[in-house]
Parts: structure tokens; C-alpha cells; sequence
């Protein structure tokens, strides 16, 4: 019987691992939507429809988890019975917490910089390629069972999705200026 | 009788009617309404045969006209002719009055919506809108041939929860079903996708009178996705003639701030009127009082220029939302009736690199894929073949300590969504805590929208972050929010459906209700016993059909003989009882079917994730 405490990767019929077959993912999705989806039982009883929408919203929930790679990675340690708590201060690596000032302070001198639009381009190249490398070194330690070093992995990579998010919000102040100037 | 027949183990229920399902498009400037007829969506036209109906309403000594009457009577009777109610829909009064010249109407400060005043009393937006709605509603139920079952209402994509709510709430005043709120340009992507069976990334830009919306979806094998939407609902075609009026009037020598409620809706009236002849004209003659006057196409453009601007921007940042470039879309859907300045096609090919798509009439493409997915809704057409997963616009969140806005829901989120979220408590002994709910994406709240607050009380007292209060966001389908709130170590549980601050509470719409069906000389409890009889017959037939399709293989023989009473006794009761014994009786049944509702969802999980059919399934 499906039931809503359900693990995301059974719902989806898929292995639990971090490598995701994509395409099954979006097909199944789509697949479960259009079986639960709210929109199918407009004529229903209320009570019927408000199950609707706890289903599909659950539906969604999972497909947001499982399609990211660092909400995957959260939740994997999660279903091994470690709760990443992202509130809680934890003791970074030195050498990492090194690295992601001087980064931070990249960032914000970028503005000032000749041509922030290709420095701004160096440093998403290069926040990517940090985020790919930690998904390997996440999925390695996860096999190992090392969940200790998977958790510092995974929250050396919120630090980098944040930063990506920043760049993100960066690039968008950019071309809005290109914009006023046109 | 019907409903008896599909007791019977192995017999197919009869073909149920068509349900008479129409989507409407409530405008700012314009209206229309539209149905599914032998598989084609198309809209209705009045008497006159106009599909239109201008979004007017005229409060007159005799009466209350709604359309092209109405718009008649606004030049002789400005402040008693509503037009561009959609605008105030869910907006404060400072919002309201920030539209400056665009309405001149003599505003009064209500219960949150500001109301409007008239020879008729003062009236909220939301009347203005339910009186429109209800035109509609009456041209259909001609057309049709009976009551409608149910609605889809369409609202701009980038419709805050009080904007939104604001719209249901109309509907609910017009005596309409709303079977959804669907957004206005995944609507048009409906009329077009179906239209071309198209596949790929589709942008849809929707110019209206009063509102802009951007969305771009990805269609797939009948799913419309929307990826991302972005907008302004303070940007339409309206504001298009306000520059060309203000234009006008300096040309003329005339200070605007001089003027009354007439001359400046005679200045909108040529300003359109000069705006609609340039979509073929190089240049129109104008004139204002004795002033007369060109204005060319190119003074225009300069003119409007810079809102233009400001939707390619927004255009730009949702395209970036979406994850995407502006090459990866495949194609551009043009919407509402300023699509049809020249400029703005412009403007949007030479960004887009597309040529925009204008086949279907840009005034009527909402309506009918509105009318198309009331049809799929209302069970008219099989829902394999079509599903729309839209997102929320705007990020709801709570205001945390220090003024600061904490999301918990982003825009772009895929609905319905539930997010839960925990807080504790600052100080020490802390009993009681205030749930602020805000939309938008602002850092501070005070540049957010507020929504709603509610105050959990019993909080038993323990040391600063002993508490762990759990704050619940379950957005439904319509992009309606409702927040629950409990603290976790001791169960005490607050819950509200946010009734935005701007919106109008139970007692208000109740209070309206009964006010209409005074001016109609109507009955009230005659009223309310239809309305029950009508949701009892609702349930009555959703749960037939739901017995006849998956009865014999969800339910015991016992389970299934205990609804098939039920079902009777509903049915005994609705034709022989009062309004309250019957809310009461669709109440029970709806506990009695609760476990059956769970099992068919979880039926319908399984043969989607196995394909397989009802019948390979073990039976429970």
C-alpha cells in the first residue's frame, strides 16, 4: 500500500543511489501526477480533493528532492538516519573555509572588476566544477558507508550552491544594468 | 432510477450527460466566456451576437447595466461607471489610489478592499467583478440550456493569494462553481497546444489591459509544465493610453491636475481610440476639446516605449528563472489585446528571434483554453490526455525576528506544495507566538505583501528555544494558500485559511450574499436548500461514479453494501429535508467515504507507476 511516509525513490520506483536515471524520473513523475493530481477530481467530494492535493504536493515534494543533485545528497543521508541540519554550526575544514573566502571576496570585488560579465563567467566555471567534484567525492564516501565524510561533503556543497545562487543574482543585476543602458 | 443500476456487479453505468462546464476570462477591459461543443471550444456571443463584454459596470438610477451599456453611460456618468475592477481585485487602498489618474472614482477605506463610491450605495470590487461574472454565467446558462455545473476562471499568473482569492470570492458571489483558477497565459498555451499538438518550450506573452504576464512552460506528451512566470499586474494597455491621454493634454495646454472625471475619460477614450488606428495606420488625426492635432506611429512607439521595456525585462529574468536561454525557445505565444501594437510584436520578435504566433484571435485564446480545461475538469474528456502542473509566482514566507522575510515556498514551485517549516521561541517563558504570513521576494517584510497573521496560543512555558513550533504552507491548485501551526511537543494546534488582510472575511461575503438576494426579492432559505440539494447532488454523483468504477474491486461486499445505503439515504434525504439536515447528511457521507478515497488514490499510484489495468490488481 503507497502511503505518504513512503521513501521518495520507492514512490518513483527507482534504486536508492546517487545517480539518477533522469528521464525515468520525469516520466514516472509525470505518470503519478496524472494519476493524483487535483485536476482529475474537480467533480469529486471535497474530501476526496483535498486528499488530492496532499498526495500530489507529496508527488512534488519527492520529484523537487530527487531531480537536484544536493537535495538528493541530503536526502540519501537522511534515509541512512543522519538529519544534515543546515542551522546548526558545524566545524568546517580550514582549508575549505580558506578557499571560500578568498572566493567570497571574488565575488565581491567582481563589480569593480574591467569585465565582470567574463570574470563573472570564470567563477560559475569554476563553483560548477567544484559542486561536480564534490558529487563524486559525496558518492564515493556514500558506497563506503562513510557518512561522516559524506555529511562534511554535503555541506561544503550548500556552501557552493549558495555561492551559485549569489552569482546567479549577480549575473541578473548585470544584464538588468545592459538593459537600463540600452 | 439511474443511480440504482450500477449496484449491479459487472454492469457499465450509463453514459452520464455532458456537464455544462465553460471557462471564463474575466478581463480588465474586456470579458468573455466559452465552452466545449462537439469537441470544439468556442466562445458565446450575446443576443447582439458581441463575443465581448466589456469588464463595465454601470451603477444608474434604474438600475445596474453591465457591458456595452454601461461603457455607453461612463461618459455622461463617470463616477457611477466602473471600469477596470480587476485592478482593485485584492488591493489596498494606498494600491489603488497609486494607479493615480486611471480610475476616477470616489474611493472609501472598507474592511481591507477599499469600496467605491456610488448613487447605489458603496461597492467593493469584488461586487464589480461578481456582476460581470454573472452576465457571463447567464449568456451560457441561455446558450446551454440549463445551470452551469462548474467554471474555470482564469487570473494573471503573476495574481497574488489576495488577488486570487478576491477572484474566487466573486464567483462565489455570482453563484458560480469554481472548478479552478487556471492562470491566463498557461490557458493560452492550452488553446495552442492542443491546437498544434505542439511539443518543445513555449514563452507566452500576455499584454491585457491592466495586467502583463510571462510564462514559459515545456509541453511533453500533453503535460504542460510551466517552468517559470514572472509579470507585473500593474501593466497592461491601459497604461499604454494614460501616457497617450497625458500626451494629449500637454499638447492641448491642459493641466491635467485641472481637469474633472469627464474630460479625463474623454482624453483615455481618444487616446485608445488613437492607439487602436495605429496598429494599421502610419498616423491618426487627434484632438481634445479645440485643440487638434497628428500623432505619428513613430511619436507613439517613443511613447510606450518604456513600458515595452519594462516587459522584455521581466521577459529576460523569467526566462532566466526557467533555467534556460533565450534560444531554447521554441516557440512565442502572443496574448490579450495590446499584442496587437505593432511595437510590441516588434520588440518581441527582434528579442525573441521568433516570429510570435497570433493565429488564434489574441481577445479570445484564454477563454477557449479556458473552456477546454474546464471540459477535461468537469469530465467531459478523459484527463489522459492532458495535465497542467503550474507554479506558485510569488514566494510566500513569515516575517522572522528583525523585520526579515523567511521563504518557505519559492516562486517557481511547482503546486500544489506543502512545506513545513519549525521556529522556536526568543524568550524565556514565551506562551503565545504571531504567525505573519507575507508574499513576495523582498528581504524585509515591510517591502512584502502582507497576508495574513494568527496568534498560537498555549505554548507551555520553557526556556528560549525550548519550543518547536512547526508552521505548515499547503498551497492547493488555485495558488491558494492555507497555514496551519502546532507546537511539537505538545500538540496545540492553530490553523487558518489565510483570509488575505485585503480580502473580505465569511461574515462580509455572507453579508453580500444576502444583500443580493434582498435586491432580488429572493428567499433566502429557499436559497440556501437549492444550494444544498445542488452539492448534494454533486456528491451523490461523484460517488456513484466512483462506486461504479472502483467499487467491485476497491471495497468488501460489506464495505460497498454500507455506501450503496448511504448513497440512498443521501439521495431520501435531499429530496425530503431542509438545508441543515442536508449539509449535515453530505458531512457523514463524507466520513463514510474517506477509507475509499484513500484507496483509490493509492489504486491510481500503482497503475500509474505498473501501467496495468484495474482488473490485474489484487483485490483488497
Amino acid at each position: 500500500m503507497v502511503d505518504l511516509t513512503q521513501n521518495y525513490f520507492e514512490l518513483f520506483a527507482l534504486p536508492v543511489s546517487c545517480q539518477i536515471d533522469q528521464q525515468q524520473l520525469a516520466s514516472q513523475y509525470r505518470a503519478l501526477q496524472r494519476a493524483v493530481h487535483p485536476d482529475r477530481f474537480a467533480v469529486d467530494s471535497e474530501r476526496q480533493q483535498r486528499l488530492s492535493v496532499q498526495y500530489a504536493s507529496f508527488v512534488n515534494e519527492a520529484f523537487n528532492t530527487l531531480k537536484q543533485p544536493l537535495s538528493r545528497a541530503i536526502y540519501l543521508l537522511r534515509l541512512a538516519g543522519r538529519d544534515v541540519d543546515m542551522e546548526r554550526n558545524t566545524v568546517m575544514d580550514a582549508q575549505f573555509l580558506m578557499t571560500q573566502m578568498e572566493l567570497r571576496e571574488e565575488v565581491s570585488e567582481l563589480k569593480t572588476q574591467a569585465n565582470p560579465e567574463a570574470e563573472l563567467e570564470r567563477l560559475m566555471a569554476q563553483v560548477d566544477g567544484d559542486i561536480t567534484a564534490c558529487l563524486t567525492s559525496f558518492e564515493q564516501h556514500w558506497h563506503a558507508q562513510e557518512l561522516e565524510q559524506a555529511e562534511t561533503i554535503v555541506r561544503q556543497m550548500q556552501f557552493m550552491v549558495k555561492l551559485t545562487a549569489e552569482l546567479a543574482q549577480l549575473e541578473s543585476e548585470l544584464l538588468d544594468g545592459e538593459q537600463e543602458r540600452d | 432510477m439511474a443511480l440504482l443500476q450500477i449496484s449491479e456487479p459487472g454492469q457499465t453505468p450509463e453514459p452520464h450527460q455532458a456537464k455544462r462546464a465553460v471557462g471564463i476570462d474575466l478581463g480588465t477591459t474586456n470579458s468573455l466566456v466559452a465552452t466545449v461543443r462537439s469537441g470544439v471550444a468556442q466562445t458565446l456571443a450575446d443576443l447582439d451576437g458581441e463575443h465581448i463584454l466589456p469588464s463595465v459596470v454601470h451603477y444608474g438610477e434604474h438600475g445596474v447595466q453591465v457591458g456595452f451599456p454601461a461603457r455607453a453611460a461612463a461618459l455622461d456618468d463617470p463616477h457611477n461607471t466602473i471600469f477596470s475592477a480587476k485592478r482593485m481585485m485584492g488591493r489596498g487602498l494606498d494600491d489603488v489610489t497609486a494607479l493615480g489618474g486611471l480610475l476616477p472614482y470616489q474611493l472609501v477605506a472598507g474592511a481591507g478592499m477599499p469600496q467605491i463610491e456610488t448613487r447605489r450605495g458603496l461597492v467593493s470590487p469584488v461586487e464589480v467583478s461578481a456582476a460581470i461574472l454573472r452576465k457571463l454565467a447567464d449568456r451560457a446558462q441561455e446558450t446551454l440550456g440549463g445551470d452551469l455545473d462548474g467554471a474555470v476562471i482564469t487570473v494573471p499568473a503573476y495574481f497574488d493569494d489576495a488577488q486570487r482569492q478576491a477572484t474566487k470570492d466573486a464567483a462565489r458571489l455570482a453563484g458560480l462553481k469554481v472548478y479552478r483558477l487556471l492562470n491566463e497565459p498557461t490557458a493560452a498555451a492550452v488553446a495552442y497546444g492542443l491546437d498544434q499538438g505542439g511539443e518543445g518550450v513555449v514563452a507566452v506573452y500576455d499584454l491585457g489591459g491592466g495586467t502583463f504576464d510571462i510564462s514559459i512552460l515545456r509541453l511533453e506528451k500533453g503535460v504542460f509544465e510551466v517552468l517559470a512566470t514572472g509579470g507585473d499586474t500593474t501593466l497592461g494597455g491601459d497604461d499604454m493610453d494614460h501616457l497617450v491621454a497625458c500626451w494629449l493634454l500637454q499638447q492641448a495646454g491642459v493641466d491635467e491636475s485641472t481637469i474633472d472625471a469627464q474630460q479625463q475619460r474623454m482624453a483615455m477614450i481618444e487616446a485608445c481610440r488613437a492607439k487602436e488606428a495605429l496598429t494599421d495606420a502610419a498616423q491618426v488625426d487627434v484632438h481634445f476639446g479645440q485643440w487638434h492635432g497628428t500623432l505619428s506611429r513613430a511619436q507613439f512607439n517613443e511613447l510606450v516605449d518604456s513600458l515595452i521595456d519594462r516587459t522584455i525585462r521581466a521577459f529576460k529574468r523569467t526566462i532566466r528563472d526557467a533555467g534556460l536561454k533565450v534560444g531554447d525557445i521554441d516557440e512565442v505565444v502572443m496574448v490579450g489585446g495590446s499584442t496587437r501594437v505593432p511595437r510590441v510584436r516588434e520588440r518581441v520578435e527582434s528579442f525573441s528571434a521568433r516570429a510570435p504566433l497570433t493565429s488564434i484571435d489574441p481577445d479570445k485564446v484564454v477563454a477557449v483554453g479556458a473552456a477546454l480545461q474546464a471540459n477535461v475538469l468537469a469530465g467531459n474528456k478523459s484527463a489522459e490526455d492532458m495535465l497542467l502542473l503550474d507554479v506558485i509566482p510569488l514566494s510566500l514566507g513569515l516575517e522572522t525576528m528583525g523585520g526579515l522575510m523567511e521563504k518557505v515556498i519559492h516562486r517557481n514551485t511547482t503546486i500544489p506544495v506543502s512545506r513545513a517549516q519549525e521556529f522556536t521561541t526568543y524568550k524565556d517563558g514565551q506562551t503565545a507566538m504571531v504567525i505573519h504570513v507575507y508574499q513576495g521576494e523582498r528581504e524585509l517584510i515591510k517591502d512584502n505583501r502582507s497576508l495574513a497573521h494568527f496568534e498560537l496560543r498555549g505554548i507551555p512555558p520553557m526556556p528560549a528555544g525550548g519550543a518547536k513550533v512547526r508552521v505548515t504552507f499547503q498551497v492547493d491548485a488555485d495558488g491558494l494558500l492555507s497555514v496551519g501551526a502546532e507546537e511539537l511537543s505538545t500538540g496545540v494546534k492553530s490553523s487558518i485559511q489565510v483570509k488575505p488582510s485585503y480580502g473580505l472575511g465569511d461574515a462580509e461575503i455572507t453579508q453580500m450574499l444576502q444583500d443580493s438576494f434582498a435586491h432580488a426579492g429572493d428567499d433566502r432559505n429557499a436559497r440556501a436548500l437549492r444550494e444544498q440539494q445542488v452539492e448534494a447532488d454533486r456528491v451523490a454523483e461523484a460517488l456513484a461514479a466512483a462506486l461504479a468504477k472502483d467499487g467491485q474491486s476497491l471495497l468488501s461486499e460489506q464495505e460497498y453494501a454500507l455506501l450503496l445505503a448511504d448513497l440512498e439515504k443521501l439521495k431520501q434525504c435531499r429530496a425530503t429535508a431542509d438545508a441543515r439536515t442536508i449539509a449535515a447528511e453530505i458531512d457523514r457521507i463524507g466520513k463514510a467515504t474517506e477509507e475509499f478515497a484513500a484507496r483509490r488514490m493509492n489504486q491510481g499510484i500503482r497503475q500509474a507507476l505498473s501501467g496495468q489495468k484495474v482488473d490485474d490488481l489484487e483485490k483488497f
